[in-house]
């Protein structure tokens, strides 16, 4: 177990926004218009990005919905050909060397130098970032240890696994204590478990205080890190919001309920029919995968619960399980993009 | 410890350890500017030492002097390479996002080169004396031939550095480079006197900016005059600085 994993702590509960009254002061990464075209491809096409300070924000999409070029030009590495972009208050464009000192960047592809120790590659990083030599050494042994890198810190990077470079990346970009984090598909090609450890890592890094805006092909990515999830495609914002509001913008929402004494099911089955969405009616969950016994129905809003409870407890029917399903994510996407599922198009 | 030194100077000297460290980490990328310098010399005086001038010794005094020219410009090849593959696996991206200037990169990778210069310097003056190469001037004059090099060196490598961030490929840098690096040592008075060759090749040689330099080395090594090419030699610097410079400053600029 590395450090980051340990500290896992969910900073910022995803409380309701509201996008538009949202404060300029409090937005940490604001974009406005971004167009950039690489020949005949328009990778961003009028890009808008709000994040708040403090918070995650996970930007959703396939392969070449332009999310890498977004954090690109927000990072300074990209000069976008329309737009504008304020991070951490500064605007990118008229002072991108302002803007550096206070973001990190972790790019999709491990971006240290494999003929440099771990320890070699971060002191570098923190000498750029005008550490002294003694600071800049106690720094890279902090994040190497906090990494769980020590071990292997006077090995060239090139002897180190896939999810060690990653993790020497990502220890590179936290060198200068950046305010804002830019993560570009942090946990691409990671197995599951450094997958959730580099989570940890994100979350302890809100939790002290850094806002982190990253790019994931992963809904379960985004649903478990992202306070606000962007889902961007063909190079558009397609949806903003949390992702309890993205699940509920898109509806589908199902009222699960299980009667104590299984002879109820048919009362129970009658309840939940009166409140089915229109043109559906509830069934008996027979589906594989889920215990029979409980009955099922859409629904269109929230509350259909307030009105089931006192339905029931008319009827005298017990239950022993009472549940309103949002719908996961990957349907959340399918919804927008037409899509089935992020991965699958790579 | 706080330096006061400028930031460009600062960072292009951490830039510059790191390109020191990567040299020591792999030695056989020193083979260009040790074992090949050596095997030029050993080639030319040896199998066309006699058919040039009848005479071993008279040919090495004439050719090490060139020979440190061409093996400087060959030198600069490997620095363009080492550039354009250290862009492709995105070493510079992190760069690229640190609060530096976008010079100092290149300029580091430049500055640390100078060891790569020094050591075809030491190793053919070394290895020359062993086949009988004698400095017919003086320690002084010695001395100014091996800094005019390493000079020579810094400014003729932006070309490569340049070339660096216009090709897409590593190999291709050493393809396009080669083009150059040979016309401009061979069409120089490098192995041969040039008043045996055609008009033609004559003027090219006359417009030749390893020309002066090969002159300067020869008159700072084995006597001659000095002055005159050495102050050609040095506008010939500053001229490649001017123009190389910018330029692969704004490839690199360029280059996402």
């Amino acid at each position: 177990m590395c450090g980051p994993c340990q500290a896992g702590v969910r900073a910022v509960p995803g409380t309701a926004v509201s996008l538009d009254g949202m404060g300029t002061e409090d937005l940490v990464v604001r974009a406005e218009g971004l167009r950039k075209r690489f020949g005949s491809t328009q990778a961003l096409d009028g890009v808008d990005l709000r994040m708040r300070r403090g918070t995650v924000l996970g930007v959703l999409g396939p392969n070449g919905a332009g999310k890498t070029t977004a954090v690109r030009v927000l990072a300074t590495l990209l000069r976008p050909d329309e737009g504008s972009a304020f991070v951490a208050g500064v605007d990118v464009l008229k002072n991108p060397q302002e803007v550096r000192r206070k973001v990190g960047l972790t790019g999709q592809y491990a971006s240290v130098d494999e003929d440099l120790t771990g320890v070699q590659n971060l002191v570098l990083i923190g000498r750029l970032l005008d550490l002294s030599g003694r600071d800049a050494r106690r720094r890279a042994d902090e994040l190497l240890a906090w990494f769980d890198l020590t071990e292997a810190a006077q090995r060239p990077a090139k002897t180190y696994s896939g999810g060690m470079r990653r993790r020497l990346d990502l220890a590179a970009s936290l060198v200068g204590r950046p305010e804002v984090i830019f993560l570009d598909e942090p946990t691409t090609g990671l197995d599951p478990a450094k997958r959730e450890d580099m989570w940890g890592v994100v979350r302890t890094q809100v939790a002290s205080g850094a806002s982190v805006l990253l790019t994931t092909q992963y809904l379960e990515e985004a649903d478990a890190l992202a306070d606000e999830i962007v889902v961007v495609d063909h190079g558009r914002v397609i949806a903003h919001d949390t992702p309890d509001g993205l699940k509920r913008k898109v509806g589908g929402q199902t009222l699960r309920v299980r009667p104590a004494d299984p002879g109820r099911l048919p009362d129970v089955l009658r309840l939940l029919d009166l409140l089915a969405a229109p043109g559906t009616s509830a069934s008996l969950d027979e589906s594989a995968g889920s215990r029979p016994g409980a009955v099922s129905a859409p629904v269109t809003s929230d509350e259909s619960l307030d009105k089931l409870i006192p339905a029931l407890r008319g009827e005298r029917i017990e239950v022993t399980e009472l549940a309103l399903h949002l719908p996961s994510l990957d349907e959340v996407f399918h919804a927008l993009t037409g899509r089935t599922k992020a991965e699958e198009l790579v | 410890m706080t330096t006061l030194a400028p930031p460009l100077a600062r960072h292009s000297a951490a830039l510059a350890k790191r390109s020191l460290i990567k040299t020591m980490r792999t030695p056989e990328a020193l083979i260009d500017v040790t074992i090949q310098p050596v095997i030029f010399l050993l080639l030319f005086t040896y199998l066309f030492g006699g058919a040039i001038t009848g005479d071993r010794h008279t040919y090495l005094q004439f050719l090490l002097p060139g020979m440190l020219a061409q093996s400087l410009a060959m030198g600069g090849v490997a620095l363009g390479q080492n550039l354009n593959a250290d862009i492709e696996k995105g070493v510079f991206d992190r760069f690229r996002s640190l609060p530096i200037s976008r010079a100092a990169p290149l300029v580091g990778a430049v500055l640390a080169d100078v060891v790569r210069y020094l050591s075809v310097c030491v190793v053919l003056l070394l290895f020359g004396s062993i086949m009988g190469f004698r400095v017919e001037t003086g320690f002084l004059p010695a001395v100014a031939a091996v800094a005019l090099s390493i000079g020579f060196g810094l400014c003729f490598c932006w070309i490569s550095v340049w070339v660096g961030m216009m090709v897409r490929t590593s190999g291709a840098v050493q393809g396009v480079m080669f083009l150059l690096v040979l016309p401009l040592t061979f069409g120089s008075p490098v192995f041969v006197a040039t008043d045996t060759l055609p008009g033609w090749l004559q003027a090219f040689v006359s417009v030749n900016p390893i020309t002066p330099l090969v002159k300067t080395i020869r008159g700072l090594l084995i006597g001659g005059p000095v002055a005159g090419p050495l102050t050609t030699t040095l506008m010939f610097m500053a001229g490649l600085l001017v123009i190389f410079v910018p330029l692969a400053l704004r490839a690199y600029s360029r280059r996402a």
